[in-house]
């Protein structure tokens, strides 16, 4: 199993006409999602890699039947619209790719999710990916590297970066260590599905043992995964790297949520706070695949049934 | 305490748009946010800024005596630093104010002090609006015992501070403001002017896409009037393209004014919505040989992790820059081009999360270009790792044998380690390490076509010369050509699309008509990519 992505959900692609929605439409598409609908407003008509484009998402819905998930690659500013879109049309996942969204559009977006009951991924993420099943966003760039880097297994992770999202999970494919869900929660300080909400969803997920958490600076995330693991709603094994240890206070290294302001958000009271409920959190990132087969290993050996 | 102690207020004009100033950045000085308020009804001191002591009877004359000298600076410790003061005369504040314009705080000169009326405090109160990553609402926090240390006193006195969750589709209302007031104890008509104040502010921030604004102390005067005494805005770059009218020069966040080279960097990322490009210049002043680095990152958090590994083996890191999210081959090109011209680095490294979803043969065509027009002498170890890689490390260290210099490529199962300690390697290889590196002038070398074709794309231009094409028997270009805009006609090489359609983004700038022309055609491509402002920034360094 996997957590929000399969094979099975049909999939929106807002902005379908431009550079890089084309470019992931094909990504998916061959990964095996099942890619039912593009939008790009007054280009309805066309067709994109054998996609039927229409005008609004509202329309795709009409002619298509109801729609799973949709993902976005319009430019920043037109994001606000898109998202509230998808949402009024009955979309209940969103994955919301485009870096340098506004907060307050976010705040937005956050808003009238809550109200229908909707989820969104994003700003500023690669999306999310359950190997040998499907992709949502662009996670591996193209198909053949994304078959290629990923397998399947019964590990998870989460990043605030997506580079790092990529990286982790290649590393652990290739130490022998499956996935069942990567996951790029976004770069942004506000984001609709961050790392608690995903623990509460791999915690749940029958066909996950084990998650690995990529953190960093800035944003209150980490902190309240540790409130989740001290309150018993997050229950796994927790392997994390917490990223930013040499930044300065008050200056933003690229991703807009890494920023430590006044006493909070610092790498420091992260690992703290992760430690001392028990998450084991290793100071070299190359050392996650063994920190997760030290894990895994007996686990998997306890599963060996017993032949009297 | 600091700021609340030294105080001093009075009203300003309200309801009035003021003649702004140019602003640096979304994070804004303390008089600049008073401006905000003040133009939304809000009470602020009365007074003003000066950046020479000569504008001083000037400032005074607004403010009257006894005055407040505050530096303007991203601190929050000023008082501690010397950076406020109370005078009673004239002499004194000029005294304060001439000493502060000499202070250097954080690492940067202040070059602007506000004088400011005193006011007689009554009682402090702290009123804030913050952005909350966890509920994803703005909230309005309220304190009625001041605010300094908002967190600590939320957390010893939960009777007075109040936070307030607010619906960003309705706004503040009235009631929700009140018991935010109520909450803390107020009571009667302070409790009505603090509901006004609230509302007041919200709506400051909410206008302006305040990531976070707050005013400490929030004063009542003796005479019962609310001021605010301090203020602290910040607005959310990435809002900043909606706000023209706060001038604001640069929506990126440091911890010191930018760098003319920052600014350069800024006005090539501004209006391109392809990819990312941050860049920050992290060290001046220093010396060929010191072991000063230019960075080049890719990824957020994989460009922190190759940070430290440099770090980690004694090098500075001159400047940090990440170029990702599929950034054009033009964007990587214009920030190695800007990482080139810091004039004393001793190396050139890149490498990011080492597993990265873009194409990095892009990246690959884009470094090569820059480091043709540089000649390249200081050694380079790029790590660019993920999709395309072998093409993209072909590109890169085949087309630069012949550069003065060594370029090393590598790919995503080579760490960042390993990729620092080559850099250590080739620079400890390097016979005279202080040797001065020359930067190309002018920034895009010369390019004279004999019968020149051109076309605009996004951001620049391209210039086929079409007597070499003619005599050119490959036309690498067309195949290689990433959107396929290119054809043959006639024995010379011209575009199958629209004019516009190259300019409106069908043309993706991917260098492949100038880069693969000059390694497999008859080097009769080029792409003109302007960098506005670094032709004069290097022309004044060299001849410094």
């Amino acid at each position: 199993m996997s957590i929000l992505v399969d094979e099975t959900k049909t999939v929106i692609v807002q902005g379908i006409t431009g550079r890089e929605g084309m470019a992931r439409t094909q990504l998916m598409q061959r990964y095996g999602t099942r890619v039912v609908a593009g939008c790009t407003p007054a280009k309805g008509g066309q067709d994109v890699l054998g996609v039927p484009v229409f005008d609004t998402v509202m329309e795709a819905v009409e002619k298509m039947g109801s729609i799973d998930v949709s993902t976005i690659f319009v430019p920043a500013p037109l994001v606000k619209n898109a998202a509230l879109e998808a949402i009024a049309a009955g979309i209940k996942l969103l994955v919301i790719v485009p870096d340098r969204v506004p907060i307050y559009d976010v705040l937005e977006i956050a808003a009238a999710a809550k109200d229908a009951g909707a989820r969104f991924i994003g700003p500023n993420t690669l999306g999310l990916l359950s190997p040998g099943r499907a992709v949502f966003g662009m996670i591996g760039g193209s198909a053949s590297s994304a078959k290629d880097w990923f397998l399947p297994g019964r590990v998870g992770v989460t990043s605030r970066s997506g580079g790092i999202t990529s990286s982790i999970a290649y590393y652990l494919s290739r130490a022998g260590i499956g996935l069942s869900t990567i996951i790029h929660v976004g770069g942004d300080g506000i984001i609709g599905t961050d790392h608690p909400a995903v623990m509460e969803l791999f915690e749940s997920d029958p066909d996950t043992d084990c998650v690995v958490m990529f953190g960093e600076i800035g944003t209150s995330q980490e902190e309240r995964v540790a409130d989740l693991i001290a309150s018993g709603k997050f229950t796994k094994p927790l392997v994390a790297y917490i990223g930013g240890k040499g930044a300065q206070s008050g200056t933003r290294f690229s991703h807009a949520g890494a920023i430590i302001e006044g006493d909070r958000g610092t790498h420091d009271g992260k690992v703290k706070r992760l430690r001392e409920v028990g998450a084991t959190v290793v100071d070299n990132f190359g050392d996650i695949p063994d920190a997760v087969k030290t894990i895994i290993r007996p686990m998997e050996t306890a599963k060996i049934p017993i032949i009297e | 305490m600091v700021d609340n102690a030294l105080c001093h207020c009075d009203i300003g004009s309200p309801g009035r748009a003021t003649n702004r100033s140019k602003v640096i950045m979304a994070r804004l000085h303390e008089y600049h946010g008073k401006q905000l308020l003040r133009e939304a009804g809000f009470a602020v001191p009365k007074g003003q800024v000066v950046r020479s002591q000569g504008e001083v009877p000037a400032a005074l004359a607004i403010s009257g005596l006894p005055a407040v000298v505050k530096a303007q600076a991203w601190t929050t410790s000023r008082a501690a630093q010397g950076a406020i003061a109370i005078a009673d005369n004239a002499g004194d504040v000029t005294a304060a104010a001439a000493r502060m314009l000499s202070l250097k705080i954080g690492g940067f000169d202040v070059t602007e002090v506000l004088i400011e009326e005193k006011v007689d405090i009554n009682r402090e109160f702290y009123a804030g609006i913050v952005v909350d990553d966890a509920n994803k609402t703005p909230v309005v926090i309220f304190s009625s015992i001041g605010g300094s240390g908002i967190e600590e006193l939320a957390r010893k006195y939960p009777k007075n501070v109040s936070k307030t969750p607010v619906d960003v589709r309705f706004g503040l209302r009235e009631y929700e403001a009140r018991e935010a007031v109520r909450k803390t104890g107020v009571t009667g008509s302070l409790q009505n002017e603090l509901t006004k104040a609230l509302l007041t502010l919200y709506r400051v921030a909410r206008q302006w896409e305040a990531r976070s604004a707050e005013i400490n102390p929030l004063v009542l005067r003796g005479d019962g009037k609310l001021v605010a005494c301090d203020c602290r805005i910040t607005v959310d770059d990435s809002a900043v393209f909606r706000h023209p009218e706060l001038k604001i020069e640069i929506a990126r966040e440091f911890g010191r004014p930018p760098t003319a080279l920052d600014k350069i960097a800024w006005s090539v990322e501004k209006d391109d919505y392809r990819g990312t490009f941050y860049f920050i210049e992290m060290a001046r002043g220093y010396k060929k040989g010191e072991g000063f680095i230019g960075f080049h990152g890719a990824g957020g958090g994989g460009s922190m992790m190759s940070m430290d590994a440099l770090v980690k083996r004694g090098y500075t890191i001159a400047n940090f820059t990440d170029t990702s999210g599929n950034p054009p081959a033009s964007k990587v090109y214009r920030a190695a081009k800007i990482i080139l011209s810091q004039p004393n680095i001793d190396g050139y490294f890149g490498s990011g999360s080492g597993v990265a979803s873009q194409e990095q043969f892009h990246s690959a065509r884009g470094l090569v270009k820059a480091f043709w027009e540089e000649n390249l002498s200081i050694p380079a170890v790029i790590r660019l790792g993920g999709n395309g890689e072998d093409k993209a490390i072909q590109i890169l260290t085949e087309y630069t044998k012949n550069l003065p210099a060594p370029v090393e490529g590598y790919k995503k199962d080579d760490t960042a380690d390993f990729c620092a300690q080559r850099m250590q390697k080739l620079l400890e290889a390097q016979p005279d390490k202080a040797a001065p590196r020359q930067m190309a002038l002018p920034v895009t070398p010369d390019f004279t076509a004999k019968d020149p074709y051109s076309f605009e794309t996004p951001t620049g231009k391209v210039v086929l010369d079409h007597a070499l094409c003619r005599e050119c028997q490959t036309k690498s270009c067309v195949q290689t050509c990433v959107p396929q805009i290119l054809k043959n006609q006639d024995g010379v090489v011209v575009l199958n699309i629209s004019r516009e359609d190259a300019k409106a983004g069908k043309c993706i700038e991917c260098l492949a008509c100038e880069v693969e022309c000059r390694i497999g055609g008859n080097s009769g491509g080029r792409v003109i990519l302007p960098i506005p402002g670094l032709e004069e920034y290097r022309a004044k360094i060299m001849g410094a």
